[in-house]
Formats: structure tokens, sequence, C-alpha cells
């Protein structure tokens, strides 16, 4: 509320420093580029978030035993798994796939027509976990007693590496974002600077009637304020189009084609705005301070 | 009003003054003079706290300036009507913009202190200068308008440097008439200048004392001027 009072239109103070080019027109691209970044960097680190989330739902309630065992004893090994599994607590399912399943895995690799049943392929029992989930080395020590060749693989090995690169994904996509507003600050800091030295006259007379120093500073803060929320502006507009011109995700879809907003994620782009707005006034403040103390 | 107490200020090598003391009270009328780069316009900053002295203090309505915050020198300076040497102006501003300046930065108009400004650029013959961006007037025009501009306020003190150093003769008694005016309104007038003849004038209207800056005091100058 008092960023929004401050930079309410105050026309007398504002026209007191005059109008400038080049700062301005960077000022505002400066802010347009970056928010434009930005937009993709929320993006990247929304989709990584919901890749982290699809992998550890999807995978934390599954698991899957692996039989291996001569062909005379596969039946009696698959028997036992099932039996142990009856009694495991935190199972709430547990069932054979069969040939066409095992087939329908395999296929990517060897083509539509292997022939299951004549290889010795190990037998795969798929877990469905209640809520409450079981104790996987419990389970594995009655199966290595009751069927040798029975593996289990709760996913852990494979799934964790996942969620952890997906949620370091997410954290650098959040980095980026705070690169990028440390990058406006840097940036909008130098065009102030740029800007104050080319009004030291205005600043000279303006101290010279007795302008306090929030008073000069104000002037710049509102302009530069300004400047950068109208170029976030329309970098973030630019960036959210871009974004939703990518092409939609399919069933198979690749990482990229995913890294869009999803419903209410639409609204994530809209704070960068006024977070290049914050950036900008409290840059262009500072800037402008460090200036002035230094005039008696 | 303004103290100065033992000031001493110098730049780099040495004083250019030492041990000044000097009081301007109310409604006095003051000259300062000496040759070229003697320091009138180092004892004209130190009077309105641009310059910090090197040693002494400066007292400045009653708040000495060592122990004043930027902000407080800021206040005390819209009670200081400064006319620069160089006639400093927004040049992107018309004159009338330019003379309620002090006024603008005090957060207050014209209609607040009861001033009009095209009265009072009238009043420096400058009405029909009002809409004009200061560089397109000549250097008296600019000396009138900076004088405008220095008593909007209605300030306590002026503090005017050099103020006809641009003016033909005639237009510098018209800005002297203005500063007497306003002297014998109650305001206190220091002017720094090298214009002995214009001292000689002004004396013969009000009593003006005389200072002169030499050999790094400042002294009360004799009848003699």
């Amino acid at each position: 509320m008092t960023l929004l009072l401050r930079l309410s239109s105050d026309t007398a103070a504002d026209r007191v420093v005059p109008p400038s080019g080049y700062t301005a027109r960077l000022t505002g691209f400066t802010a347009a580029a970056m928010a434009f970044l930005a937009v993709f960097a929320v993006a990247l680190s929304l989709a990584s978030g919901r890749l982290a989330d699809r992998w550890q739902s999807s995978l934390a309630q599954t698991a899957t035993i692996r039989i291996s065992a001569p062909a005379e004893q596969m039946t009696a090994q698959t028997e036992a798994v099932l039996a142990v599994l009856r009694t495991t607590p935190g199972v709430a399912s547990a069932r054979v796939m069969d040939d066409a399943e095992q087939r329908a895995l395999l296929e990517p690799w060897f083509g539509p027509d292997l022939p299951v049943e004549a290889l010795p392929l190990p037998r795969l029992v798929e877990i469905t976990e209640d809520s409450a989930g079981f104790d996987a080395a419990g389970l594995r020590m009655r199966l290595a007693g009751e069927a040798p060749g029975a593996v289990l693989d709760d996913h852990t090995r494979w799934r964790e590496p996942l969620v952890a690169a997906a949620d370091r994904l997410r954290m650098l996509g959040l980095t980026a974002v705070l690169v990028i507003a440390g990058a406006t600050a840097a940036m909008i800091t130098l065009a102030a600077n740029a800007s104050l030295a080319a009004n030291a006259q205005v600043i000279r007379v303006l101290r010279l009637v007795g302008a306090r120093d929030t008073y000069i500073a104000r002037a710049f803060v509102r302009r530069f304020t300004r400047r950068a929320l109208a170029g976030a502006a329309a970098g973030t507009a630019a960036g959210m189009l871009a974004i939703a011109l990518l092409p939609e995700a399919d069933a198979a879809g690749a990482f990229l084609t995913g890294l869009s907003f999803r419903g209410a994620g639409w609204l994530w782009p809209l704070t960068i705005p006024p977070l290049a707005a914050i950036v900008a006034f409290a840059a262009t403040r500072a800037a402008a301070f460090r200036v002035l103390r230094g005039l008696m | 009003m303004i103290e100065l107490a033992k000031v001493a200020h110098g730049y780099g090598g040495g004083d250019l003054f030492a041990e000044v003391s000097l009081t301007l009270s109310p409604g006095a009328f003051f000259f300062l003079t000496g040759p070229s780069g003697a320091g009138k316009t180092t004892f004209l900053k130190l009077c309105y706290g641009e310059l910090m002295p090197s040693r002494g203090d400066v007292n400045i309505f009653g708040s000495s300036l060592r122990r004043m915050s930027r902000d407080d020198i800021a206040l005390a300076r819209r009670r200081i009507g400064i006319v620069h040497q160089d006639c400093q102006f927004l040049d992107h501003l018309p004159v009338s913009e330019n003379v309620a300046l002090p006024l603008a930065v005090a957060g207050r108009t014209p209609q607040d202190v009861g001033a009009d400004i095209g009265e009072l650029l009238a009043w420096v013959g400058l009405a029909e200068q009002a809409a004009a961006l200061p560089p397109s007037l000549s250097g008296g025009e600019r000396q009138r308008a900076a004088l405008a501009r220095a008593i909007i306020t209605a300030p306590d003190v002026i503090l005017a440097d050099e103020p006809t150093g641009n003016l033909d003769w005639e237009m510098s008694l018209r800005l002297l008439t203005l500063l007497v005016e306003l002297n014998r309104m109650g305001k206190t007038v220091l002017i720094a200048t090298h214009d002995l003849a214009l001292i000689r004038t002004a004396k013969a209207q009000v009593p003006a004392r005389v200072l002169r800056i030499s050999g790094g005091n400042v002294q009360l100058a004799g009848a003699d001027l």
C-alpha cells in the first residue's frame, strides 16, 4: 500500500526531473527482457514441481516382486510369494502379471511378436500398498525364506533420484527467478546512477531551494518504478504468450512440451510485474540516497 | 539568525579565511566585498550550509550546522532566499514554475502562502517571460528570476552572490531597489559583490555595512567606500 501511495501521481514532483531518453528505454527494455525470462523460469519451476509430484505419487504406492526360478519351481514360488503377501500388513493387493502384460512391457524393446512363453522370463507380481505402506526390509527377509527366487523392487532405487532431480530442477527455476531479480536490480541501479549523474544540476537546484532528500529521491524512484512496471508487464505478457503457444503435452510427451502453466498456475507470472516494480523501487531509492548523501 | 563563530575554511592547501566571527542579525543589510577568489562565494555557502567549515561552527536559526541533519539543512534553506552567481534553474521548466519551485519542494502552493506568481514576476519585470524557458532569458532576466525565486517563500534572510554581475547599470539599480525594499520589510540581506558603485548607491538608501574579505579575514570596511 505504501508503495502504491508513493507511486501515485505527483505531477509537480515528477516534473522536476527532465524527461530522459536512453535511461528510460534502458530501464523499460531491461525490465521487459528480465520479465520475459522470469516467465520461463517460473514455468520451468512449476513444470518440474508437477513432474516430481507425478513421479512421487504414481510410483510411491506400487512395488514389484520379480521371481526368477527354474520352470518346474516357478508356480510353487509364485504361490508362496502370494501367500506371503496375503499376510503382509500394508499390502492392499497383489497380482501376477500375465503373459500379455509382460509382452506389452517388453514390446518397445523387442517388438510385438516376442514369444514370451518360450523365454525364461521372470514372473512379475505387482503389489499395491495401502496408505500405511509395508515394511520392505521385513518382506524381503520373509521372501528369502519362503521363495528364494523372489526379489522385491519397491522402486526406491530409481524413483528417489528422479524425484530429487525434479526437485532440483524446481529449485533451479526459483534460483533463476532470484538471479533475474538481482540482475534487474543491478541494471536498474546502473540506469538510475546514470540518470542521477546526468541530473546533477537538477539535484543541486533542488537542494538549493530547500528540497529534502526524500523529495528528490521520490522524483527519480517514481519514474524508474513506473518504467520497470510497464516494461515488466510487456515482457510478462510476451512470455505468457510464448508459453501459451508451446505445443501441448501428449501422453508420451517429452519434458519440454510440459513447460506450461496449468489452471491457477497462470496467475503466478502475473506477480512478476509488481515484483519488478518493487525491485526497481528499492534499487532506485538506494541509489538515489547514496548519491544524495554525497552532497552537502 | 545566522552566526559564524570562529569559522575557518579552505580548499586543499590553506585556509581561505580563519577565525571569522560574524552575526547576520534580523533586518541587517550587508555587502561582502573583496577581490576575485578571496572567498566571497565560499563565505555565502557556509552561511546556507552548503559547505561545512574546517573549524569553528555556523549557527543557522539557532541550530549548529555541525549537528544539523540533511533534512534540517533543507528546512533551514526554506527560510533563506539564495540568488546564486550563475542563477541555477531547471531549464526544462518555464520561469513561472522555476520561481514557484521553493514552494513546490515544500509541498505548498502559491495560494498557501498568499503569493501570486504573476504579480511577483511583474514586480521583477518578468511578466511577459512567465512561460519562457530559462535558457531563453537574458542575463539580467535570469538574475531577476533568481531573485523572484529567492523571495517567494518570504524568507528571513536573502543571500545574493554577485546578483548584478550580468546586468547593466540601469538593471543593477533596479535589482538593488528590490533588495532594499525587501530589507525595509525586515529581511536580512547579504550581497556579495565587487561593484563599489553599487555599494555606494545602496549606502545612500539603507544603513548597509560593508564586509571585506582580505588576507584570510572578514572585516568591517571603512566608511570611505
